[in-house]
């Protein structure tokens, strides 16, 4: 720039330049002004969107030939997009923010309270649907602060697996009770194989597993320091004091646990019917399935209700919500809650619907039996729970490696007060 | 490059040339003027976009209440400085800072210190040396979750091939991950393992810049291995070595993927970090005006180290 050069150079370099500028500052204004205005969704009438987190390639094929049925039925193309569990309820709050929410949304049942006090949802029965056929518990699944938001297809909950030729090799009965599970689990270990496997891993699954030892020994999470739920902590304990539990329990998730009782290294876990599709694949193992163990004999055996709801969120289009909820009507209907059921091996919501399942899926009973006592985990906080789910676990963590279950759910009683 | 005085007395050919050319000299200042902003702009407006909105909103964010309705009603009320109380008030910010130096003290320091011998081992001439460096960048390729899925099956404690390994010499019940007291030693030994490629690459190149006529001449000297190594080689890697441990802190400190992978931040929260804490806050709770906070902090330290980082390199300059 500072050798002298000729006129002709000169002109030659000032045209140069503004050719340089003009591009630059225009591709800068373009990739400004692209960020900032890329948010806005225009709607195509005739598409409507369903979000869920069906991202197994299994669980997203089902839902794509429910939704090409529902679709038919309705007239209308149903897109579906499937985003991972853990992703769904951030996603669907950006979404918010930039007005594209999908028509109908699936939400894990313990987020929806979250979302409907965010008043992001609307009511199902404003809609038009109705929730006859509906058990009361499944009402209250999907429901937030005595509103009902949330469609169940199908619901979930734990259950006993046990490995049937381990049981009868040691002539052992399937445990009924916690001291029977206690006996029949120390007895079951030996070498590498524990009596049982369960998961008490730092995130919502081990307090999942928490809850039906909790709720069936009268605890329960307005009050985690109370006598009921220490005992239910010391339970757990006592099977790790015993070495019928791995010490890896604290960190492992229910697939992993699945994946021990698959390998043979526990010889009964508590899980979910969700794990039977790949508990199938292996032809060798004969497993069996029963409700989870009470503290005595005669007490009612209370699991977690699990599963999604369908939901419609608030996008502020009348006429298309009211076709939201026509397709959900479909989803949730008799028969494709059958087949849904029959696929992904979870118990179907509507009555009528579980009658025709229990004859078609006998050796699922125990299951069925296990919904029907089963409760919701937010029922009683709400969208309090994500923060006494957190104290939960952080609990029996520390309980279960080396700290008193009572000092324990003490300091977590009061971060969850603290939290909220 | 701008025209002023000083610049101008330096160089003054563009002065004549300015000088034999009186049409309109403001202009011309005016039009190269605009020539370098319109260089600078894109990365200015770049800038602007994805680094300063997002760290003066994360600011703001943490003054307010910012709930899962806000992404709903677009309102978010100040709340003056309860998010940073609550956050301060919780025993486990305290914990998860606490957590924090030593997951990057223990960290940086093993992976420099062994990062810094391969890098000294591979400078030396012998066979196979090429494949065996490429081979231990081989941790450098892997995506950290995948890292933290590996590690969490070697180091399980029942069934993992470390503790299967070990029962050979009868050490084989080691708690990695499942004690509150060895799972925070597991993760950072796992993180030195991530780390030491880039340390040993970095400091491997900052070797081969070192003049090997020093090293002959305090050999020439009879200087021993030690003696040469302390005052050739590590004054003359100074300015790499500061590279490294900067970065290498900078990605430590916040370090997120590999602790959700290994443990969650369990058992009993005994590997929460400020970036699981973060995490937590945000996207588990959807507290964002608490997680805004702790990631505000996580900034923080983080400048408070890139001062330092320019500050020693303006000196090395002088």
């Amino acid at each position: 720039m500072t050798a002298p050069s000729p006129d002709g150079l000169r002109q030659r370099r000032r045209r140069h330049h503004r050719r340089v500028i003009v591009p630059l500052t225009v591709v800068s204004a373009l990739a400004g002004g692209a960020v900032l205005s890329g948010c806005g969704q225009q709607r195509d009438p005739d598409v409507y969107t369903v979000m869920n987190s069906s991202t197994d390639e299994s669980y997203h094929r089902w839902d794509a030939q429910t939704l090409a049925r529902c679709g038919k039925q309705l007239g209308v193309t149903i897109e579906q997009q499937s985003v991972p569990a853990a992703q769904v309820m951030t996603k669907a709050l950006r979404m918010a923010s930039s007005k594209s929410l999908p028509d109908v949304l699936q939400l894990d049942a313990s987020e929806m309270p979250t979302f409907a006090e965010a008043g992001g949802l609307i009511p199902l029965k404003d809609l038009g649907l109705t929730t006859t056929d509906i058990p009361r518990g499944i009402v209250d699944f999907g429901s937030y602060e005595g509103t009902y938001y949330g469609a169940a297809r199908t619901v979930n909950t734990l259950a006993l697996f046990y490995n049937k030729d381990t049981l009868d090799r040691a002539g052992l009965k399937v445990p009924a009770t916690w001291a029977e599970m206690r006996s029949t689990a120390k007895k079951l270990t030996t070498g590498k194989r524990y009596g049982l496997a369960l998961s008490a891993g730092g995130a919502e699954d081990g307090v999942f597993q928490f809850t039906p030892f909790m709720w069936s020994n009268g605890g329960d999470e307005t009050k985690l320091d109370s006598p009921q739920v220490a005992g239910a902590l010391d339970y757990w304990k006592s099977l790790l004091k015993d070495r019928s539990l791995s010490k890896s329990t604290v960190n492992w998730t229910q697939a992993d646990v699945n994946d021990q009782f698959m390998a043979g290294n526990a010889a009964m876990m508590i899980n979910g019917p969700w794990q039977v599709e790949t508990l199938n694949t292996k032809k060798a193992l004969h497993w069996g399935m029963a409700r989870i163990p009470v503290p005595k004999a005669g007490d009612d055996s209370v699991g977690p209700l699990g599963g999604g709801i369908l939901t419609v969120p608030n996008t502020g289009d009348g006429a298309r919500e009211k076709m939201s909820a026509k397709i959900i009507g479909c989803m949730s209907g008799e028969q494709e809650q059958i087949t849904y059921a029959l696929n992904s091996w979870m118990v179907p919501a509507n009555e009528k619907a579980a009658a025709v399942w229990r004859e078609k899926v006998p050796e699922l009973a125990a299951l069925s039996g296990q919904v029907a006592t089963a409760r919701s985990r937010t029922a009683k906080l709400g969208a309090g729970w994500s923060s006494v789910s957190l104290a939960l676990q952080s609990a029996f963590q520390s309980a279960l490696t080396g700290e008193s279950s009572e000092a324990a759910l003490k300091r977590a009683q009061q971060r969850a007060t603290s939290g909220n | 490059m701008s025209t002023t005085a000083v610049s101008a007395a330096a160089a003054p050919a563009p002065v004549t040339k300015k000088a034999a050319k009186p049409p309109n000299p403001a202009r011309a200042r005016l039009r190269r003027r605009l020539a370098q902003w319109g260089f600078i702009a894109p990365a200015v407006i770049f800038m602007a976009l994805f680094f300063g909105y997002p760290l003066v909103r994360n600011i703001v964010m943490s003054f307010q209440d910012y709930s899962p309705s806000t992404f709903f009603t677009g309102s978010s009320p100040f709340n003056g400085t309860d998010n940073w109380s609550n956050v301060f008030n919780d025993e486990l910010f305290g914990k998860a800072l606490w957590h924090t130096v030593l997951f990057t003290v223990g960290s940086l320091i093993g992976q420099f210190c062994i990062g810094l011998g391969l890098a000294v081992f591979f400078s030396r001439r012998f066979p196979l040396n090429g494949i065996l460096r490429s081979l231990i960048l081989l941790p450098w390729l892997v995506p950290m979750v995948v890292s933290g899925v590996v590690w969490r099956r070697i180091l399980d404690q029942d069934t993992g091939v470390l503790n299967s390994f070990l029962g050979m010499v009868g050490l084989g019940d080691t708690p990695w991950l499942t004690s509150p007291g060895m799972a925070l030693v597991s993760v950072v030994l796992v993180n030195i393992w991530i780390g030491i490629p880039f340390n040993m690459v970095i400091l491997y190149g900052g070797l081969q810049e070192v003049p090997k006529e020093l090293y002959e001449a305090a050999s020439l000297d009879g200087a021993s291995a030690w003696r040469t190594f302390r005052s050739i080689t590590l004054p003359m890697l100074r300015p790499v070595i500061t590279v490294v441990l900067v970065l290498g802190f900078m990605s430590t400190v916040k370090v997120l993927d590999l602790i959700l992978a290994l443990t969650d931040g369990g058992p009993a929260d005994s590997t929460q970090t400020l970036g699981t804490l973060t995490y937590q806050n945000s996207f588990v709770q959807l507290d964002f005006g608490a997680g805004a906070v702790v990631g505000n902090i996580l900034i923080l330290i983080s400048a408070v180290f890139a001062v330092f980082y320019l500050r020693a390199n303006r000196n090395e300059g002088k």
